[in-house]
């Protein structure tokens, strides 16, 4: 199995990406493996936490809709999906890419054709929202007091 | 807790085909055994088990379980494949205290825990107490047992094998303390019988307690 900090990573950012986007770069892989379902595609709520405060303390920020499965390819390579939402599909889509990056022989492909495509697009969406915020900004200058 | 150990997924069986269905299917089964003590009843359709636990035992464990139910699973099942299975589909801590289990895997009539050992419910809330699930040989041999009580008409006979006094001594003592007390499911393969707290129980041919 890979680097698990490396795997959490990936999953994030597929999570975080468009499903139209991700579903696109898939189609360029060539022909998706089968599976067998481990678990289907399952709706659900999670409730989010984090720390709010300065103290440390959980703070139950709200609840979220998520969907969850979990699938396997026929060498035994697992792939699990995790998606904000309702969408079924996408999560299908995160496990099925999940899965191939554990496959030595797919990896490399999927890492160039949807990981680092999926990474740049969200740079990008990153860089246009600073850009965005950017263009309300104030700066505060404190003029120096001449003292003498 | 072993929650965090990761899961061998890849090795993983498959569970309910459609679980809605099947775990309503489940459900029913056990609600109508546990109704008519002592009247078998058959699980239709039911997957494959993990190795150390029964087919019956697995699919009442995936249609019940959850992450408000400890299981408790005797050690050897526990670190084998049903214990990564049971955490995986059903979301359940794996009690390590009998006592704080909500179901109890019991593999052999043997190796029945004492009762006082388990959770037994409050008077308050006699129904927050575990229950058993144990795996039997058979139901076509072995001792003939003789049960009595609600959900039985006039008489309910079965036939469990390898049946010792022990056992019929702690579901006489568990009948003596209704409310409280905990309620008992035997499974063979894909059949159960429900014994719950309320049903008086003799066996024949065994020195009466």
């Amino acid at each position: 199995m890979t680097n698990n900090t490396d795997r959490r990573g990936s999953l994030g950012l597929l999570a975080r990406s468009p499903a139209t986007l991700l579903a696109e770069r898939m189609a360029r892989v060539g022909e998706l493996p089968s599976f067998t379902w481990l678990r289907k595609p399952e709706t659900g709520m999670v409730m989010l936490r984090g720390r709010i405060g300065g103290d440390g303390a959980r703070f139950n920020l709200g609840e979220a809709t998520m969907t969850r499965c979990t699938l396997r390819l026929a060498d035994g390579s697992v792939g699990v999906g995790t998606v904000r939402g309702r969408n079924a599909r996408h999560a299908e889509m995160i496990a099925l890419c999940d899965a191939m990056l554990q496959q030595p022989a797919r990896a490399a492909t999927i890492r160039m054709e949807v990981m680092n495509v999926l990474a740049q697009a969200e740079q990008e969406r990153h860089a246009r929202a600073s850009a965005d915020t950017a263009g309300s900004r104030v700066d505060f200058y404190t003029l120096v007091r001449g003292e003498d | 807790m072993s929650i965090h150990q990761e899961l061998d997924l890849a090795h993983m069986q498959a569970a309910f085909a459609a679980p809605v269905r099947d775990a309503q299917t489940c459900f029913r089964a056990l609600l109508e055994g546990l109704a008519r003590p002592g009247r078998i009843q058959r699980l239709a359709d039911i997957p494959v088990p993990p190795a150390g636990l029964g087919a019956a035992q697995s699919a009442i464990l995936l249609a019940l379980a959850d992450r408000d139910t400890p299981v408790w699973l005797p050690p050897v099942v526990r670190s084998a494949a049903a214990g990564a299975y049971l955490r995986f589909y059903c979301g359940c801590p794996l009690a390590t205290r009998l006592a704080d289990a909500t179901f109890v895997v019991v593999s052999t009539l043997a190796g029945l825990p004492a009762l006082y050992d388990l959770s037994l419910g409050d008077p308050e809330f006699p129904d927050r107490s575990a229950t058993l699930l144990v795996e039997v040989a058979s139901f076509d041999s072995g001792a003939s047992l003789r049960l009595r009580g609600p959900g039985i008409a006039d008489e309910a006979e079965l036939r469990v094998a390898d049946w010792s006094e022990s056992a019929t001594a702690l579901v006489q003592e568990n009948r003596r303390r209704v409310p409280l007390g905990v309620d008992i499911v035997l499974t063979c393969g894909d059949r159960l019988v429900g014994l719950p707290r309320t049903v008086h129980l003799t066996a024949e041919g065994m020195a009466c307690m």
